[in-house]
C-alpha cells in the first residue's frame, strides 16, 4: 500500500531523513519508535503533504502511485490520515461542522453522494457510542479548550468517522493517563482491518500493549535502523535507545 | 497660533555658537512657528492641554540660574552610580555632578562639550517626519542637556544617575534640554533620570532625548518624578534600536504638576526587543500623560508594555499606546496592557492602546481596564482586621506590584517601591485614630 | 450546520464572481436634477408633500451643511466628493400615482426584488418578515402592514409618517442624531429622501421582524435615507435592513441616518447586512457608505443591541452607537466586518454611558484580506454619574494575506470610581497549523479559510435572527473569494 524508498527530507535545508525505506501492505500494523528528534514527526508530516518539507531525494508511492503531487486534502481523500500529536485549535467551530465538512469534502473528491444531516448524525451517534465520548465533546468547537486527553480521543473519533486506509498515528500516546490510553487503542483496534494500514509512531513501548502490531522498525539519524516483530519493542523499553543514538553507521 | 507674537517662546536668537548648528536652530524655529504649539484639535494632544503660556512671561534660563543650594535625595546610594549630572533649572551644576570614575569608552559630559560636527550628526529633530512644533521649539531653544556614549563592546555595569531639578522660586521659568544617548554595539548601560522641584512658581521643561542603539546594545531607563504642582513637563524620548538591541524603560510619576511622558520607539534591527513601563500615582489636581509609540519595522521584533496607575482626588491620568507592525515586519509580537484604579468620583481615566498593523503573521495584544477597589477584597481584608487605610493601600500596593516587579535593577526597583509606599496615605496616623 | 456547507459551495461555485447584486434594472425614473441646491431640497419637501417645519428643518440643516468641514479624522483617505455632481432624487416613474397596493406596483420593481432574493409578495415571503422595499430615492412597497397595524404597530416609510402622524415625526426626527452632528449626517438631514419609520406602542411586542431592503439602482444617485425607530414603554422590536447595488465603475454616495429612542423596559434589536457594491478588484466604483447610526436608551432597563454584517462598500464609515441614559439600560454592538480587495473600512461603535448601572458589550470581529485596510474605532465614555456601569469591549482581528492591513482605535474614557471598563484586543492570522489539520482531513485550503473564519465570527453571527444568519454566512465566504493564494 505505502512504499517509501531511499526517502531524503529537509527543513530549511537541513537534512532531516536520510535515506529512509519502508513498506506498509495492507492489513498490517507498524510501529515506528525511535529517539526523540529522529525524525519521526518529519515523516509523518511528509506523508500527510506539510508544507516546508522538502524532499531532496527517494519516492513516496501509495497504491504504485506517486504521492508527493497530490495536496494535503487529495491525500485525505485517497484514503490517508494523520492523528498530529499536537491537535490544533480551531474556535467557533464545532465539531460536528467540522467533521460533517470534513466527510463530504472527501466524499466530493471521491465522486461519491453527500451525507444529509440526518444520515451523518447517525453515524456521529454510532461512533461515539462505540468510542465511549461524550456527545457534549460534538457540540464544542474543534480542540478549543480541550484537556490533552480530550484532543487525542477526537483524533480518534475523526479518524474512526473518515475511516482512512492509512492512519498514522503521531505519538497518539504522549500525555495520556492510562485510561484514556485504553479508550484510544480501543478505537484503533477497531478499525483493525484486512484492507486498511496503521503506521503508529512512539516513544514508548506501553501503546504497544494495547495495539499490537506486527513489525516494529527503530528510526534514527533519519533512517530505519533496525525492524524486528514485536518482541524489538519490548527489548527497546529494556534496553533504551542507547545502542541507536551514537554516532550513525 | 495665527499671530506670530501671540506665540509663545517665538522669539529669542539660537543659543548654539556654532553657525551650522545655529542655522540648523533657525530652521527649527520657523518650523515652530508654523507648527505652533499642539492643542486639543491635535488627535495626539486629544487628552492633555499644555496650559496657555501667555498669562505670564516665561523666561529661558541662564547659567546663573542654575543655583548650586537645591537639594535632592538620589534614587540609589551614592557608591552605587558610576557617574552623576545634576542639572538645575537646566542648567548643570558642577560642583554636585561625577563624572570622574567612568570607566575607559564611557562618555558622559553636557551638550556643550561635544564638537559641533557630532552634535549636527546626533541631532536628528525631525525623528517622526511629520511637523511637530515642540519638538522643532527645542531644537531652535535648546538649553543644555546631556550626551552619554558608550562605545563599541563597553559594559557599564552601575547606573549613571542624572538628576534634574526645577526651582524657579516665585517666577516662571522654562527650558529645552536635549539628551543624546548613544550606545554602540555589544554595549549595556543603566540609566536613572530624577525630576524633582517645581512646588512653587511656574515652569516648563520641553525635553527630548533621542537614544540610538547598536546592534545587541542594552540599555534600561529609569524615571521618577514627583515634581510639584507648578511643573509642567513634556519629555519625549526617540529611539532606534538595531539588531538584538534591547529598550526596557520604567517611568514612576508621583508628582502634583502636568506630566506627558512621550516615548517614541523604533525597532529597526531584526531581533530587537523593547520593555516599556511605566506607573502613575496622582492625586489633587496632578495630570499624567503617557504616550507610546512602538514601530516594528522589520521581521522578528518585540515589544511588551504595562503601565498600571492610581488616580485620586480629580486628578487625571492619560495613557496612549500605539504599535505599529509595518508591511513587511512578520513575526512582530505586541503586547500592551494599561490598568487604572480611580480612587475618586472627580478623578479621570482616559486611556487609548492603539494597533495599526499592515503584516500578517503578527501576534499583537492589547488590554485595557479600569474600575476602583475591589470591594469584596477591601471587605475581606478588613474583616480579618485591617483597618480600611492600610487594606487600600495594600491592595493599591499589590495592584502596582505587577508592574514594579518587572524592573529588573534590584535596586531601582526597592527605590521605586519605596517612593510608592511614601505616597500611599498614612497608615500609622489611621490605626491612632482608630485607638482613639 | 447546513450553513457551513453552503459557505462553501457558494465559495467553490462563485468562479467570476464577485457580486452577484451587480445588475441594472431598466426602470424609467423621475429625476430631479443633478446637484444640491435650497431648490433641490424644496423640491424633495413638495415631492413629499411636506409640512412646513420639516421643510425648514431640512433648509436649516442644509445652511449648516456649507460651513461644515469634511471629517479628517478617520483612517480611509480619498478624493474630495462633488456633491454638485450626483442626483439627490430619483424615483420610479410608476410610483408617481402611490400605488394602493401590492398589485398596483410596476411588475419591473418586484421583479427587481424577485431577483435580489426579496420577494415582496406575501404568500412568498419569509414568514413572519415585513419588508419595506425603499428603491432609490422612495419606498416602492411595505409588507404585512395590515397585520402590523392590527398589533398597532407602524411600519410604514418615513415620508408616509409624516403625513400619518406628523407629531411622533416632528418629536422624535433629529432628537438622537442632531443636523450639525457630523457632515454626513447634515447631508442627510437636508436631502433625505425616503426611508422607515417604525413606531411600537407601550407593551406591545412587535409580532414580526421589520425589514427595509435598500437598494440603489439609479447612476450617479446618491441614497439618503433616514430610519426612525421608537420603541414605546415595555415594546420589543427587531429590525433588519440589508442593501445592494448595481456594479458601476463611478463611486456612489450613501449617507443615512438612523434614530432609536428606547423608552423604559423597550427593547430594539437593530441588525444590518450590508452588501453594497464593493467595487472591482482594482478598486474602481463602489459606494462610499458614510452612516450616522445612533439609539438613546432613554428609559430605565431599556435595550438597544446594534449587530452587523460589512461585507460590502467600497468605503465604510459608521459606529452605531448607544448613549445610555436610563438607569439599568443595556448597549451591546456585534460586528463583523469584512473587506477584501482594496476596499477599506472604519468603523466601530461609541458607548456612552450617563445613567447608574448602565451596561454595555462589544463585541467586533473584523477580517482583512486582499489590499484591504480596516480600522476598528470604538469608544466607551463612562460619565460622572454612571455608577456601577460596566463595559466589556473583545475586539479581535484577522488578516488573510500580506497586503492588508488592520488597525485597532479604542478610546476609553471613564470619570467614574464605580464604573468598570475592560478592553481585549488581539490581532493575528490564520495559522498554517489550522489550515493543514483542516486540509489534512480533506477540506480545500478556501473552504478551510472559510470555516475558520465563520468560526472566528461565530460569537457575533449567533446574535443575528435565524432568518439571515445563514444568509450572513454564506456572505462571509462569499466575500473572502479569492483571499488565498
Amino acid at each position: 500500500m505505502l512504499e517509501i524508498k531511499n526517502l531524503h527530507v529537509a527543513v530549511e535545508g537541513k537534512p532531516i531523513l536520510k535515506g529512509l525505506d519502508l513498506t506498509v501492505n495492507a492489513g498490517e500494523i507498524h510501529a515506528i519508535m525511535g529517539p526523540n528528534g529522529s525524525g519521526k514527526s518529519t515523516l509523518s508530516h511528509v506523508i500527510a503533504g506539510r508544507h516546508g518539507y522538502e524532499i531532496t531525494d527517494g519516492e513516496i508511492l501509495y497504491d504504485g502511485k506517486d504521492l508527493t503531487v497530490l495536496e494535503p486534502e487529495e491525500r485525505a481523500a485517497e484514503g490517508i490520515f494523520l492523528a498530529f500529536q499536537y491537535p490544533v485549535e480551531i474556535p467557533g467551530v464545532p465539531n460536528t461542522t467540522f467533521l460533517k465538512e470534513a466527510v463530504n469534502a472527501q466524499r466530493r473528491q471521491r465522486g461519491e453522494s453527500e451525507h444529509d444531516a440526518m444520515q451523518f448524525v447517525r453515524l456521529l451517534r454510532e461512533k461515539i457510542k462505540e468510542l465511549g465520548i461524550s456527545e457534549d465533546m460534538l457540540k464544542r468547537s474543534v480542540n478549543a479548550g480541550f484537556s490533552g486527553g480530550e484532543k487525542k480521543r477526537n483524533e480518534i473519533l475523526q479518524m474512526s468517522v473518515l475511516e482512512p486506509r492509512l492512519a498514522v498515528l503521531d505519538e497518539t500516546d504522549s500525555g495520556l493517563d492510562i485510561d484514556a490510553l485504553k479508550i484510544v487503542a480501543d478505537g484503533v483496534n477497531r478499525l483493525r482491518s484486512p484492507d486498511r494500514a496503521m503506521m503508529v509512531i512512539t516513544h514508548y513501548q506501553r501503546l504497544l500493549d494495547y495495539i499490537v502490531p506486527d513489525v516494529v522498525h527503530v528510526l534514527a539519524h533519519g533512517r530505519i535502523q533496525k525492524t524486528g516483530g514485536k518482541e524489538l519493542a519490548l527489548e527497546l523499553e529494556k534496553n533504551g535507545y542507547a545502542e541507536f543514538t551514537g554516532e550513525a553507521a | 497660533m495665527d499671530a506670530e507674537n501671540t506665540l509663545p517662546f517665538s522669539d529669542g536668537a539660537p543659543t548654539f555658537r556654532d553657525a551650522s548648528l545655529a542655522q540648523l536652530q533657525t530652521r527649527a524655529m520657523t518650523r515652530y512657528r508654523s507648527a505652533g504649539l499642539p492643542d486639543h484639535k491635535v488627535e495626539a494632544w486629544k487628552y492633555t492641554r499644555l496650559p496657555s503660556f501667555s498669562d505670564k512671561p516665561y523666561r529661558q534660563t541662564e547659567e546663573t540660574d542654575a543655583v548650586g543650594t537645591a537639594s535632592f535625595s538620589p534614587l540609589i546610594s551614592d557608591d552605587g552610580v558610576a557617574g552623576r549630572l545634576v542639572f538645575v533649572n537646566g542648567r548643570l551644576v558642577t560642583e554636585l555632578s561625577v563624572t570622574s570614575g567612568l570607566p575607559e569608552g564611557v562618555r558622559l559630559a553636557p551638550l556643550t562639550e561635544f564638537d559641533a560636527d557630532w552634535l549636527a550628526q546626533h541631532l536628528n529633530a525631525d525623528v517622526t517626519g511629520t511637523p511637530d512644533g515642540l519638538l522643532s521649539l527645542n531644537l531652535a531653544r535648546c538649553t543644555g542637556g546631556f550626551a552619554l556614549v558608550v562605545e563599541r563592546g563597553v559594559t557599564l555595569t552601575a547606573p549613571i544617575e542624572v538628576i534634574n531639578i526645577a526651582a524657579s522660586g516665585d517666577g516662571a521659568l522654562v527650558w529645552f534640554p536635549r539628551n543624546l544617548i548613544v550606545l554602540e554595539d555589544n554595549t549595556e548601560a543603566t540609566l536613572i533620570v530624577q525630576q524633582t522641584g517645581g512646588d512653587a512658581g511656574s515652569t516648563f521643561v520641553n525635553a527630548v532625548n533621542e537614544t540610538t542603539l547598536g546592534d545587541n546594545a542594552r540599555l534600561h531607563v529609569y524615571t521618577a518624578d514627583d515634581s510639584g504642582v507648578g511643573a509642567t513637563i513634556v519629555n519625549r524620548s526617540f529611539a532606534r534600536l538595531g539588531r538584538n538591541a534591547g529598550l526596557s524603560t520604567f517611568g514612576l510619576y508621583h508628582g502634583g504638576g502636568l506630566a506627558r511622558y512621550e516615548q517614541t520607539v523604533l525597532l529597526e534591527g531584526e531581533g530587537a526587543e523593547a520593555r516599556i513601563d511605566g506607573g502613575y500615582l496622582l492625586r489633587g489636581s496632578a495630570h499624567c500623560d503617557n504616550t507610546t509609540r512602538i514601530e516594528h519595522r522589520v521581521p522578528h521584533t518585540t515589544c511588551n508594555e504595562v503601565f498600571k496607575g492610581v488616580v485620586d482626588d480629580t486628578a487625571r491620568a492619560v495613557f496612549q499606546g500605539k504599535i505599529v507592525v509595518a508591511r513587511d515586519a512578520q513575526h512582530a509580537d505586541g503586547q500592551m496592557l494599561n490598568k487604572t484604579l480611580l480612587l475618586s468620583d472627580k478623578a479621570e481615566i482616559d486611556t487609548k492602546p492603539e494597533l495599526e498593523i499592515y503584516a500578517d503573521d503578527v501576534k499583537c495584544a492589547h488590554g485595557a481596564t479600569s474600575g476602583q477597589i475591589d470591594e469584596t477584597a477591601l471587605f475581606y481584608l478588613r474583616s480579618r482586621g485591617i483597618p480600611e487605610r492600610a487594606a487600600r493601600n495594600l491592595l493599591v500596593r499589590s495592584f502596582l506590584g505587577d508592574v514594579t516587579e518587572r524592573i529588573a535593577n534590584a535596586a531601582v526597583r526597592d527605590a521605586m517601591i519605596d517612593r510608592i509606599e511614601r505616597w500611599l496615605p498614612d497608615t500609622i496616623a489611621e490605626t491612632a485614630e482608630q485607638a482613639a | 450546520m447546513t450553513a457551513e456547507a453552503e459557505t462553501i459551495e457558494q465559495v467553490q461555485q462563485v468562479a467570476e464572481g464577485k457580486y452577484k447584486y451587480g445588475f441594472v434594472s431598466d426602470i424609467e425614473s423621475d429625476t430631479a436634477p443633478k446637484g444640491l441646491n435650497e431648490d433641490i431640497i424644496r423640491f424633495i419637501s413638495a415631492k413629499k408633500n411636506e409640512p412646513a417645519w420639516l421643510l425648514e428643518w431640512r433648509l436649516k440643516a442644509y445652511a449648516y451643511w456649507q460651513t461644515m468641514p469634511e471629517p479628517t479624522w478617520q483612517k480611509p483617505q480619498f478624493p474630495a466628493i462633488d456633491y454638485q455632481d450626483a442626483y439627490y432624487y430619483s424615483a420610479p416613474k410608476s410610483m408617481k400615482d402611490k400605488p394602493k397596493s401590492l398589485d398596483e406596483v410596476d411588475p419591473e420593481l418586484l421583479a427587481t426584488y424577485e431577483k435580489l432574493g426579496i420577494p415582496l409578495k406575501e404568500q412568498e415571503m419569509l414568514a413572519g418578515v415585513a419588508v419595506d422595499a425603499v428603491f432609490d430615492s422612495v419606498s416602492v412597497a411595505t409588507t404585512f402592514k395590515a397585520k402590523l397595524e392590527e398589533a398597532g404597530v407602524i411600519f410604514c416609510p418615513i415620508s408616509e409618517a409624516v403625513e400619518r402622524c406628523p407629531e411622533l415625526v416632528q418629536k422624535y426626527l433629529g432628537s438622537v442624531v442632531p443636523y450639525s452632528d457630523n457632515k454626513h449626517a447634515c447631508l442627510n438631514s437636508a436631502a433625505f429622501t425616503d426611508g422607515s419609520f417604525v413606531y411600537v406602542p407601550k407593551g406591545v411586542r412587535c409580532p414580526m421582524e421589520l425589514s427595509t431592503y435598500f437598494r440603489i439602482n439609479q447612476a450617479n444617485t446618491g441614497q439618503f435615507e433616514r430610519t426612525l425607530i421608537i420603541a414605546d414603554e415595555g415594546s420589543y422590536v427587531s429590525y433588519l435592513e440589508g442593501c445592494t447595488a448595481p456594479q458601476r465603475d463611478e463611486h456612489q454616495l450613501h449617507a443615512a441616518v438612523v434614530e432609536l429612542i428606547a423608552h423604559d423596559d423597550a427593547e430594539i434589536k437593530y441588525s444590518t447586512v450590508q452588501n453594497w457594491y464593493p467595487g472591482d478588484e482594482e478598486g474602481r466604483g463602489g459606494i462610499y457608505n458614510f452612516v450616522t447610526k445612533r439609539g438613546a436608551c432613554r428609559g430605565h432597563r431599556s435595550k438597544i443591541s446594534w449587530t452587523q454584517v460589512e461585507t460590502g462598500s467600497a468605503i465604510t464609515w459608521k459606529y452605531p452607537s448607544c448613549i445610555l441614559l436610563g438607569d439599568d439600560s443595556v448597549g451591546e454592538f456585534y460586528s463583523i466586518a469584512i473587506t477584501n480587495n482594496h476596499q477599506q473600512a472604519d468603523t466601530g461603535t461609541k458607548m456612552i454611558h450617563i445613567g447608574k448601572n448602565t451596561r454595555s458589550r462589544i463585541i467586533s470581529k473584523g477580517i482583512s484580506a486582499g489590499k484591504s485596510d480596516q480600522t476598528y474605532r470604538g469608544l466607551v465614555r463612562m460619565a460622572g454619574k454612571a455608577d456601577g456601569a460596566r463595559n466589556y469591549t473583545q475586539c479581535d482581528s484577522l488578516l488573510i494575506g500580506d497586503k492588508c492591513g488592520a488597525h485597532t482605535v479604542p478610546y476609553i474614557e471613564s470619570k467614574h470610581p464605580g464604573a468598570i471598563v475592560e478592553h481585549e484586543a488581539t490581532t493575528s492570522t490564520i495559522s498554517e497549523d489550522q489550515l493543514f489539520y483542516l486540509r489534512q482531513r480533506g477540506i480545500d485550503a478556501e473552504a478551510a479559510v472559510a470555516l475558520v473564519v465563520n468560526g472566528f465570527c461565530r460569537d457575533v453571527l449567533q446574535q443575528l435572527p435565524m432568518e439571515f444568519a445563514v444568509e450572513a454566512q454564506k456572505l462571509v465566504g462569499i466575500s473572502l473569494e479569492g483571499s488565498v493564494g
